[in-house]
């Protein structure tokens, strides 16, 4: 896990519908929750599915890679505690399940690159252990 | 064939942009923007009888309606608030036809309006799922969400940031012809646009909007009624509409996007083609919304906006007007009413009153409308003629 101060930067607002993310988080992987009828995995948490409209959904470990789709050097951050990590990278990644996911791209800016496979890393922001997203290990 | 819309504008009235307002609320630049339209429209506030609203009025996040035709004095039969972010203003357009056509009012009333005031720190209220997803991950507010789709672009189809900075470049041209635009007097070339601060990268600062305070407002009316109006009526005659995603996260691919629906869809229910429009007012927030935009109207293909700017002239003197007034980009964005000074060119170019930017012979128009990041569209066509 890597480390970042702890400073008042804004963690997740947890909702009982999202709660058990949050937990596979905590226990150090990525789950997903997958439609038991059409079985397209879904992301965010919901208690339908929004491929089919069944409304039983079974939450599953994923995979935790995917593909980077694209990101974005911030220098002026929208939220003003997170101005002091400037610059830092957020991206929007694929997961190998499907969905995509924003997240914070643990990445030098020169080794940025389309579709880049990437998988997840958690990391810890205060109290809250985040999927933060780094450049896929070469053996995997 | 779809049905077309029976609405017509007669009535405008715009604030000239500030960066910072003093001693106004929303409510009284809501009443300005009100005041001047109706004049212009030469009608009394006892001939509105509908009014349109945008959401979270900074003095009052609900009961809109009601507050604005309470401080207003107006006693109206249909209101409502839109709720489309950027696209609010076109959205409301064809909404207050669409009620005057289902006879709940005849003549409605639609206002934008934004205070902006030094040392007001402007944070929007995120809500989950974006607050519990986006936020803490560093992403918050339009500059991130944006910067995300031009390096989408320009990573799937090799466009440069020259061809967006060129994008920016005619708006800040074309303001120079709008003494009430923002920018006016302030000419930029490419190359100081290349020059501005990276913001979110690949976005520099040029590329963005300059939040101001301001307020816009537009009288809708029946066709009938319109025809006996103080200026020449101009006519809504084709909407188009379209909601994907929120999230910029959750957006269909960029070839997919809102707009492939609703610009096409407007132009169909105008009995109109691209071909016939001779003014381009599309909605720019930022440089990478009018590049996709551009691609959506089919005038060229996903991925090649960037030779299309290259090849024509954007003013209203050129071969392709586009943002006469100088676009957000250079007039200034007044929160919602931003989007709503995309219909107000428009009126000013289809009367013939647009001056010395004025399109020769303008007959339609395209207007666009996007809220959140390429989420919320509304393509609008109106005309001088029936």
């Amino acid at each position: 896990m890597s480390q970042l101060p702890n400073i008042s930067l804004p963690g997740p607002t947890i909702t009982p519908v999202s709660q058990p993310f949050w937990e596979s988080i905590q226990a150090g992987h990525l789950s997903l929750q997958q439609c038991d009828k059409c079985e397209q995995w879904i992301f965010y948490p919901r208690e339908h599915c929004p491929h089919c409209f069944h409304d039983s959904l079974t939450w599953k470990k994923a995979s935790g890679r995917g593909l980077l789709k694209t990101w974005s050097v911030i220098h002026r951050a929208g939220h003003p505690a997170w101005q002091e990590h400037t610059p830092y990278v957020v991206g929007v990644v694929a997961l190998e399940e499907g969905p995509s996911l924003l997240t914070h791209v643990l990445i030098e800016e020169t080794s940025l690159k389309h579709n880049l496979k990437v998988e997840i890393e958690i990391s810890e922001i205060g109290p809250h252990p985040l999927p933060f997203f780094k450049k896929q290990e070469e053996t995997k | 064939m779809v049905n077309q819309p029976q609405g017509a504008i007669i009535g405008i009235g715009e604030l000239k942009p500030v960066r910072y307002s003093e001693g106004k609320t929303t409510l009284s630049l809501i009443a300005e923007s009100v005041r001047l339209a109706i004049k212009d429209a030469g009608i009394s506030k006892e001939d509105v009888d509908g009014l349109l609203v945008g959401p979270q009025v900074g003095e009052t996040p609900q009961h809109v309606p009601a507050t604005v035709s309470e401080y207003l004095g107006i006693d109206p039969t249909m209101s409502n608030t839109v709720d489309l972010g950027g696209a609010t203003g076109p959205g409301m357009i064809w909404r207050a036809a669409a009620a005057i056509q289902a006879g709940m009012c005849e003549t409605v009333v639609c206002v934008l309006a934004n205070k902006n005031e030094k040392g007001e720190t402007l944070r929007s209220p995120n809500r989950n799922p974006i607050r519990e997803f986006d936020v803490p991950f560093g992403a918050s507010g339009a500059n991130t969400s944006y910067a995300l789709l031009k390096r989408q672009h320009m990573e799937e189809y090799g466009s440069t940031q020259e061809d967006f900075a060129r994008i920016a470049y005619w708006h800040r041209k074309n303001a120079q012809l709008n003494p009430d635009a923002i920018f006016y007097n302030k000419p930029v070339e490419v190359e100081d646009i290349l020059a501005s601060p990276m913001i979110a990268d690949p976005l520099h600062l040029l590329e963005i909007v300059m939040p101001v305070a301001g307020g816009a407002a537009v009288v809708v009316t029946s066709a009938e009624k319109a025809a006996e109006g103080k200026h020449k009526p101009v006519y809504l005659k084709g909407a188009g509409e379209k909601i994907t995603h929120r999230a910029v996260s959750q957006a269909p691919g960029i070839d997919a996007l809102p707009f492939n629906y609703s610009i096409p869809r407007a132009l169909e229910q105008a009995r109109t083609n691209v071909e016939d429009i001779d003014l381009f007012s599309l909605y720019d927030c930022y440089t990478s919304v009018v590049a996709t935009t551009l691609e959506s109207t089919g005038l060229c293909k996903p991925g090649e906006f960037g030779e299309f700017v290259k090849n024509h002239s954007f003013g209203h003197d050129g071969d392709f007007p586009l943002n006469t007034h100088g676009g957000q980009l250079g007039f200034g964005q007044a929160d919602l009413a931003g989007g709503m000074s995309h219909v107000v060119e428009a009126v000013h170019q289809l009367r013939g009153e647009a001056g010395n930017r004025q399109i020769p012979d303008a007959k339609n128009a395209l207007v666009t409308g996007n809220g959140a990041t390429l989420s919320e569209t509304t393509a609008l066509v109106l005309g001088g003629e029936r």
